[in-house]
């Protein structure tokens, strides 16, 4: 395979995330002037510390969810059941942790593995069942949580290893542990779909099934490994939730995380119809979410109604993205060479 | 596909399957449990799933016409502090109030409606969106719960609407809640089986590109659906905070994926066409009993019924896969 020029690339992809990067800069610029501090950062015992510094380590939990969930939509597909994922991956870490006194690097294995596990499972009822996925992995979003107050025994359950804690508060080289984990998921995933056949065999599959599958590309085992990745991805992020607060608390942990990932992927520029999908823009995405809502709680704009602006950008950008608009505009204006009838 | 001369096709077996679980269930408490098969036992599972009933009737018809409709929970608890803040701080009449209320529903839904439609965005995606505004905009109008005091909402409104089963020592009272419930499912029958809007829903859920091609007025029965549904969402949220005598923004979170277990659980395909809301009320009375025996049982916290709700919808929709691969092997192949 020719090495595509490496400027060519970047270019290209800078172009296909303008949109959210624009968004993302202009929320920088607006949290700028209206709120004093949004862009400063300051350095303190080694580490970074600052609003901007605050939203890349909470961003970044939604930004690995986000990777998991670009590569199930771009198989044409969604799942609902990622914070319920998380839930579950955030119970099995606490619970081998601080109740079976399991050590916790096989305590994270053991998370990662129940979010891979959760993954394949929604894999399998696609696939193997046909189901559509939102039904499919709806199954898991209602019980998902049922199970993970099981393992839990409906308790918080605390963590007091400083490692684990670490994965959520620590720092290295000055910048959020999560960071460095987001950095590495987002290359171990680029590096599958990118540099493997495996990103074209999933935008493929998700571009026309049949058209794929009659073309030799193993559709199901593709959509399989799609919602196996994304299940761990949550698993990932479960066990950032929980290093985060020291503790697992399934009521609360992913929840609404489902909305925000895939609101963070449709707004990077992958289409929710399944083909071509954007890494980087679903990173820039997830990151233009969380600086939204940190703007706006910046703004005195309490918690809970911040949801309402945020859902009104999200309808902005997405009805920016919609082909029909764009042609309903292209149709209004007069074309370049003047001869453009309205049709 | 018929069986013979039965109007039953591979399409109904859903809705028997259903009332099959519906009466193990019932029979599972009776048998277990002292005191279950009792008149207050089935009031009690009418007047808890009122307005989870109404709402589920919304999600009926959205799930018949080929959608999904996520933003049911947070319009409710829109509509219920919506209706407070109108009564206690505006001094507006709660008759008006509920009108109002309603009537944004309508609107909010024909907004949704509108940009699936017109602008061929996904249904979840409009309709999450719309969860996340409706949630945030119920806690702008107040942010915490709002008791509603006016005489009209604790007195006259019973007063009038709810009546007493001479059932059991005592009589059953039945409350207004259970009333506007009942009439609501009628109404969705009536509106589904009997009027052009209704057989426009189903031939679209089928088929929408039939439905165009045959000359139904697809765009707009699409966005009537959502109206619909809105609208229904918004009762629901009324009567939830006319029960409960106050309205709150934190109510009902995630009470749209009740609804469309309901719905699913009660033999309708998701993927729009058939079905009916005589097996969403059926689906609506299993989750109610399910919850009832889990609180019967008492040592089994509540979690279970998350547990057991997600079983039985992956019942059902497999159930659903198995009919649609064997009703389209014994049919030609049209597509």
């Amino acid at each position: 395979m020719a090495e595509r020029p490496l400027v060519g690339e970047l270019l290209a992809t800078l172009r296909a995330i303008r949109w959210p990067l624009l968004a993302l800069l202009a929320m920088v610029v607006i949290g700028a002037f209206a709120a004093p501090g949004f862009i400063g950062v300051e350095l303190r015992d080694g580490r970074l510390f600052g609003t901007p510094i605050d939203i890349l380590n909470h961003g970044s939990k939604v930004a690995i969810v986000a990777l998991g969930m670009t590569l199930v939509i771009a198989t044409g597909g969604v799942d609902l059941s990622v914070g319920a994922v998380v839930a579950l991956a955030a119970a099995t870490l606490a619970t081998l942790v601080s109740e079976q006194g399991v050590g916790w690097p096989w305590a994270m294995a053991g998370a990662l593995g129940v979010g891979l596990i959760a993954g394949l499972w929604n894999g399998l009822l696609v696939t193997w069942l046909r189901l559509q996925p939102i039904v499919a992995t709806l199954v898991l979003m209602v019980a998902g949580r049922g199970i993970a107050q099981l393992i839990t025994g409906g308790l918080i359950v605390t963590v007091r290893e400083p490692e684990v804690s670490f994965v959520g508060n620590g720092a290295i080289v000055g910048l959020p542990a999560t960071l460095w984990l987001l950095l590495a998921v987002a290359i171990l995933i680029a590096a599958l779909t990118r540099r493997t056949a495996l990103g074209l065999f999933i935008e493929s599959v998700g571009d026309n099934d049949e058209a794929a599958r009659l073309a030799g590309v193993p559709a199901a085992a593709v959509r399989l490994i799609a919602y196996a990745f994304c299940g761990a991805c949550a698993g990932v992020a479960g066990l950032i939730d929980c290093a985060y607060i020291r503790a697992a608390d399934v009521n609360n942990a992913g929840q609404l995380l489902e909305l925000d990932a895939i609101l963070a992927v449709v707004i990077g520029g992958t289409a929710l119809t399944g083909g071509r999908f954007t890494l980087v823009g679903s990173i820039v995405g997830a990151m233009l979410m969380q600086t939204l809502t940190k703007l706006l709680y910046m703004l005195n704009v309490s918690a809970e109604i911040a949801p309402a602006p945020k859902a009104l950008v999200v309808l902005a950008v997405c009805l920016l993205q919609s082909p029909t608009l764009r042609a309903a505009i292209a149709r209004r204006l007069p074309r370049r060479g003047g001869d453009g009838a309205p049709a | 596909m018929r069986f013979g001369h039965l109007p039953i096709g591979p399409r109904d077996v859903p809705l028997v399957a259903t009332a099959a679980v519906l009466i193990a269930a019932f029979l599972a408490g009776a048998i277990r449990y002292d005191h279950f098969a009792s008149w207050l036992v089935a009031r009690n599972l009418l007047v808890d799933n009122a307005f989870l009933g109404i709402a589920a009737v919304g999600t009926t018809f959205v799930i018949l016409g080929g959608g999904i409709d996520l933003s049911v929970g947070a319009v409710m608890a829109f509509t219920s502090v919506l209706v407070a803040r109108l009564i206690e701080h505006g001094g507006v009449h709660p008759s008006l109030a509920v009108l109002l209320a309603i009537l944004i529903g309508v609107l909010f839904g024909a907004m949704q409606g509108a940009l699936i439609r017109l602008f061929a965005l996904p249904a979840f995606l409009v309709t999450l969106a719309g969860m996340f505004l409706a949630r945030g905009l119920a806690f702008a109008v107040h942010p915490e719960s709002l008791g509603i005091r006016h005489a009209f909402v604790a007195e006259t409104l019973n007063d009038t609407l709810a009546f007493t089963l001479p059932l059991g020592r005592r009589g059953i009272m039945i409350p207004f809640t259970v009333v506007i419930a009942t009439a609501t499912f009628a109404a969705a029958w009536w509106l589904l089986r009997q009027t052009p809007f209704g057989r426009s829903v189903y031939a679209i859920g089928d088929d929408e590109h039939a439905a165009t091609l045959m000359g139904l007025p697809v765009a707009r029965s699409r966005i009537a659906v959502y109206a619909l549904a809105g609208g229904l969402s918004a009762l629901a949220g009324v009567v939830f905070a006319l029960h409960q005598q106050a309205g709150d923004p934190t109510a009902c979170k995630g009470l749209e994926l009740e609804a469309i277990a309901a719905v699913v659980i009660g033999g309708t395909l998701l993927r729009g066409g058939v079905g009916s809301v005589v097996g969403t009320a059926m689906g609506v009375m299993i989750l109610g009993l399910i919850q009832t025996i889990i609180s019967f049982e008492g040592t089994l916290s509540s979690w279970w019924t998350k547990i057991v709700v997600g079983a039985l919808v992956l019942l059902f929709v497999g159930l659903q896969r198995g009919i649609d691969a064997f009703a389209s092997r014994s049919r030609p192949v049209t597509r």
